[in-house]
């Protein structure tokens, strides 16, 4: 058996998305800014696509920004709020401790050019809260930033309220929703959203393309400069093709969300259950608040990466936050946040279903973690201490 | 390009040596839990040569070969030539470690340079100067 557990690191492209894109590289290669025909249809193709991205989140086509993916656009859009609060004298931003890379390194950065941040505990369970925002939010804070949906763990964050907040503050408020978009509801007025991320092949668009959604009035700050393409905020030719290709898998993923959902959080809870069954083991994130997709697990006395090698013999795809996949020292920031000790975030597994699994596949990786973790425990010197009392349990 | 040789994931998948001995002459350990690697050297010792080695470790794919490889160099091979094993010989057996996994192998020749003092511990006589 194959099984590609693995969607939130990527996902297989959708048959609508290659249909749709095929065409855009056959026949119509023209380039969206030339005057003739060729060209003005390739415009038509990006601006349906334009349309279609911003109908199923509820924004206006002028709102969104076609970018190479979430970490631009995450880069952009903190990038531009910084500048704007900058000009007002605000340079305090909030965010959380369990951001994507594509946030925090931003952030860090803009720390060296003077800005304060102040990074929000995300606690046990792996969720933000409110309240602690509000304690949070300060006179010179120009922009709040919390993550939609984590990628590691799968909690969703209190998006809605958050907005609310930072609206009422009139704070501006970027949500990282790359893991959201696509497989939860997301709609930017609801939400009151004003800056938004997301990235196609987290939903079975291609590779290298993404949009930032910025609320109409919300200044935008170039990352690249060049040509008027874009509004003149994202210089560069358009990929005509993979805008093409992302608009056709969100209207797709969107239009089944619910189906899939109802149909993957059973399997979820049956995984999450069977895993539970392994001694000293905790489910990581929490239980209810957590992406359809979502499985998540740290294992004491063994290391990810080569629980993921032996996964990957028995045709399971499926990652880990150890350090040794993370390459670095530190096991995944995201494990350490929700308060996991270096020695277990070594020891995690996440698996993230796609659209089509089923409830064969699910036994089939119960079956062969539990079997995976038991191998490795059986010749680890820390499970050895940890069974004969050697070693406090953690888990 | 997988990540890993042919050889590297053979001592992972199958490793030679694995285990314990419960009348070890001397335990060598290296590494800490909290960086994600450790491994544990059991040594038999019989005239100076070493007559059986097992190991267990808690560690990557690359840290389970390297303890597997450096078990398999040292097996039967007399304390001096034991201790001359170098970290280079361990991933050099291995048909090469990636650059960021180098430290597995230096992890075994420290686990073995750990037994090694264990045993000269316990029997300071031994020890050649």
């Amino acid at each position: 058996m194959r099984i590609y557990a693995d969607n939130a690191a990527t996902t297989k492209m959708s048959r609508a998305a290659i249909d749709a894109m095929l065409p855009c590289m056959e026949e119509q290669y023209g380039n969206p800014s030339s005057l003739y025909a060729l060209g003005q249809r390739a415009k038509e193709i990006l601006e349906k696509s334009r349309e279609e991205v911003a109908a199923v989140i509820g924004a206006s086509p002028r709102e969104i920004i076609f970018t190479s993916g979430g970490s631009e656009a995450d880069n952009q859009a903190i990038r531009s709020a910084a500048a704007s609060g900058r000009k007002q004298g605000k340079t305090h931003i909030i965010s959380t401790a369990f951001e994507h890379h594509a946030v925090l390194h931003t952030l860090e950065a803009l720390e060296r050019e003077g800005f304060t941040v102040t990074l929000l505990p995300v606690h046990e369970n792996g969720v933000v809260r409110t309240e602690e925002l509000v304690s949070a939010i300060r006179d010179d804070t120009c922009l709040v930033s919390v993550m939609y949906a984590n990628n590691e763990i799968g909690t969703i964050q209190p998006i809605r309220e958050i907005g609310a907040i930072c609206r009422e503050r009139g704070v501006l408020f970027h949500t990282d929703a790359v893991q959201a978009v696509g497989h939860i509801p997301v709609d930017v007025d609801r939400d009151n959203v004003d800056l938004l991320s997301a990235s196609a092949h987290k939903f079975g668009g291609p590779k290298g393309i993404g949009f930032l959604y910025a609320r109409k009035g919300v200044r935008l700050t170039s990352l690249i400069e060049g040509g008027a393409q874009e509004r003149g905020k994202r210089a560069g030719t358009e990929n005509v093709a993979a805008a093409a290709g992302m608009a056709a898998a969100l209207t797709e993923s969107c239009s089944q969300m619910a189906q899939t959902a109802s149909r993957l959080i059973p399997l979820r809870d049956r995984i999450i259950e069977g895993l539970r069954e392994i001694p000293h083991s905790v489910l990581n994130g929490d239980e209810q608040l957590r992406l359809p997709s979502n499985v998540n697990f740290c294992f004491e006395g063994i290391e990810g990466e080569s629980l993921l090698l032996l996964l990957d013999d028995k045709g399971i795809c499926a990652s880990s936050g150890s350090a040794c996949t993370s390459g670095s020292l530190d096991p995944s920031h995201v494990l350490l946040a929700i308060g996991r000790v270096h020695d277990v975030a070594h020891g995690s597994l996440r698996l993230t279903l796609g659209p089509d699994a089923t409830a064969e596949e699910a036994e089939y990786i119960i079956r062969n973690v539990k079997e995976v973790v038991e191998r490795l425990r059986g010749f680890s010197p820390v499970w050895r201490d940890l069974s004969s009392g050697k070693r406090p349990h953690i888990l | 390009m997988a990540l890993y040789s042919d050889k590297v994931m053979d001592h992972f998948r199958n490793p030679r040596n694995v285990g314990t001995i419960e009348d070890a002459d001397a335990v060598g350990e290296a590494g800490n839990a909290k960086c994600g690697d450790i491994m544990k050297m059991y040594f038999k010792i019989e005239d100076e040569v070493l007559a059986d080695v097992k190991f267990e470790t808690f560690g990557c794919g690359s840290a389970i070969a390297s303890s597997s490889m450096a078990t398999e160099l040292i097996k039967g091979k007399p304390l001096s030539e034991v201790e001359q094993l170098t970290n280079k010989a361990v991933a050099e057996a291995l048909d090469g470690l990636p650059d960021y996994k180098m430290h597995c192998s230096v992890l075994a020749e420290e686990a073995i340079k750990s037994a090694l003092e264990d045993y000269y511990t316990k029997h300071p006589e031994k020890k050649k100067q």
